[in-house]
């Protein structure tokens, strides 16, 4: 009876998270769809926790799993509760760590249980499948694990960018000793390799933090979205190792969507993934700024009244959020703006690059936090045309996603990009905290054009003040 | 060569169940527009946080003396349990912002 309930608990599991993950993907159904696969969730742990039995026992340990479950959930709820909108996409990658260290843990003490039953089971030598498993939970989510904690560190700027001549191939023989090992651990079957596998442990933390280190910041969406998935892997070998088919399922869901939506990510970039995880794009760019420094003339300063005036005398005005107005929590200020405009007759819309700011996403997220109206915010595409016909573009922090240089330098690294066409409105205003290059460490032609003028200064300061100067108006 | 094909031959639901759901995977957020793009990714995270199964089966099955297994595994629940609240936890405050303007 139990058993078979537990089955049922499991079947409704893995229906949940096909489900929930279907829902996410669709804006109206979307929050519904996550309180599905949280309900599933639930049901499956606790499913899990009175039912489960091996060869006629019950779980044990009682208080430690429910001690363990209530202390990760008042710890995990208040994190999530707290962290600020900006740093969400730091979150999802300490979460997703926190999953791959789970998986990596599960390895150990599986790997020690063997141990102490002297790698037999029912009365013959483990099995490969068993083997293959614990190893592969181990590798893959100690370097989600270890690769995740670095992205946190990158995005919340505790830590730099490294690289070293000669990194790849490093990075290549970590990863050729790492299968090596773990292929000898499983032929030989683990009763003489113990600490070939914390050497194991050790050599995936390491490569963890080496995979991650050379890659730059702006394409630390991508590599979150592939530890995702990876995460997820790490998972499904759990479900290979106990047989178990809502972790099963789930993780490969997981491994496959993470794996599409990675590559989403990467198209909308118009990069490979190789040339993301090579993260070459550093180096590139050094070499343009070099030869391609031709960045000609001077740029122009605009005042904040004149700012004002262009911007509350134009039909239609087209706001290009970017990460600096995420840093500078301008988008309540900005919202404002939007509705001031629109009080004075101005068209107000948004126009969304899909990789403006952190994550994908990531400003849409922003301007819902400060109720902008969905219909505001136009995707790429649907910009592009309207820019033809637009009077002012407010550049607010965005640099990359704006740079002609994508469309006519062959030599640019962030040539073949596609971009926000903000030349073809009749004005042009940056505000920016300075002239330095954006994440690609690149210059950005557009900032010298004619038609551009910038604005200095932190976003929601530079914001507030122009709302102060268009009502003065 | 026969032991390849045993295997698979004894593993076949398991293989099937991998197949399947790696285009299912694939084919259940093909169409999501890049808004969601965030939540998406928050949303599978949180997913792949059933991994915690794995930790209690752990944690229930320790003995009592052995200490490695008991720490390690309790351990391992705490973090699991992270990843499952708060991706579930951070997904919703995402999405609650998206309703609010409707």
């Amino acid at each position: 009876m139990g058993i078979s309930l537990l089955v049922v608990a499991y079947l409704i599991g893995s229906v949940t998270f096909i489900l929930g993950l279907k829902m996410l993907s669709q804006p109206a159904q979307a929050r519904r769809g996550n309180l599905i696969a949280a309900g599933g969730m639930a049901i499956a742990i606790l499913g899990t926790i009175f039912l489960y039995e091996k060869d006629g026992a019950k779980l044990g340990n009682y208080g430690w799993i429910f001690g363990g479950l209530i202390i990760g959930t008042i710890i995990g709820t208040l994190a999530a509760k707290r962290v600020k909108m900006t740093a969400m996409p730091e979150m999802v990658s300490l979460f997703n760590g926190m999953g791959g260290a789970c998986a990596a843990l599960i390895s150990m003490v599986e790997f020690d249980h063997l141990n102490h039953a002297g790698f037999m089971e029912q009365g013959a030598p483990v099995s490969a499948g068993t083997l293959i498993a614990i190893v592969m939970g181990l590798v893959i989510g100690t370097v989600s694990f270890a690769g995740s904690i670095i992205a946190w560190g990158k995005l919340n700027g505790s830590i730099r960018d490294f690289a070293f001549k000669g990194q790849h191939l490093v990075n290549m023989g970590v990863l050729v000793l790492i299968l090596f090992v773990s292929a000898y651990i499983v032929i030989q079957g683990g009763s003489e390799s113990l600490y070939l596998f914390y050497v194991l442990f050790v050599m995936a933390i390491v490569y963890g933090v080496l995979f991650v280190f050379p890659i730059g910041g702006a394409d630390m969406p991508v590599v979150i979205s592939l530890l995702n998935s990876f995460t997820g892997v790490a998972a499904a070998s759990g479900g290979f190792l106990y047989d178990n088919p809502v972790m099963l399922t789930g993780g490969i869901l997981v491994g496959a969507a993470g794996t599409l939506l990675t590559i989403l990510m990467c198209k909308a970039m118009n990069r490979s993934l190789q040339n993301v995880l090579i993260g070459s794009f550093g180096a590139t760019a050094t070499v343009a700024g070099n030869t391609g420094d031709k960045v000609a003339g001077s740029y122009k300063e605009i005042s904040l009244s004149d700012a004002a005036m262009v911007m509350s005398y134009a039909n239609r005005v087209m706001i290009v959020p970017g990460y600096g107005l995420a840093v500078a929590q301008a988008q309540h200020t900005c919202h404002e703006l939007e509705k001031l405009l629109e009080a004075k007759g101005v068209e107000v819309k948004y126009a969304i690059h899909p990789v403006a700011g952190r994550m994908p996403g990531h400003m849409n997220v922003l301007l819902a936090e400060a109720d902008v109206s969905y219909d505001k915010l136009q995707e790429m595409e649907a910009a592009n045309e309207e820019f033809k016909t637009t009077d002012v573009v407010l550049v607010l922090g965005a640099n990359d996603v704006v740079n002609p240089a994508a469309k006519h330098d062959p030599a640019s690294p962030i040539y073949g990009m596609p971009i926000l066409e903000v030349e073809d409105a009749k004005t042009v205003i940056v505000n920016k905290r300075s002239m330095k290059p954006g994440y690609a460490g690149i210059e950005n032609q557009l900032f010298y054009q004619p038609k551009t003028s910038m604005l200095f200064g932190d976003a929601k300061k530079a914001l507030q003040d122009l709302i102060g100067e268009i009502k003065n108006i | 060569m026969n032991d390849i094909l045993s295997w698979i031959a004894a593993h076949q639901q398991i293989i099937y169940i991998v197949i399947l759901s790696i285009f299912l995977g694939v084919e259940v957020i093909g169409r999501v527009p890049s808004v969601l793009h965030t939540p998406l990714m928050s949303g599978a995270n949180a997913i792949h946080g059933v991994v915690i199964i794995g930790a209690i089966i752990v944690m229930g099955q320790a003995q009592q003396n052995n200490y490695l297994a008991l720490i390690l595994g309790f351990l391992a629940v705490v973090l699991g349990t992270l990843n499952v609240v708060g991706g579930f936890v951070v997904t919703d405050r995402m999405l609650e912002m998206f309703k609010k303007k409707k």
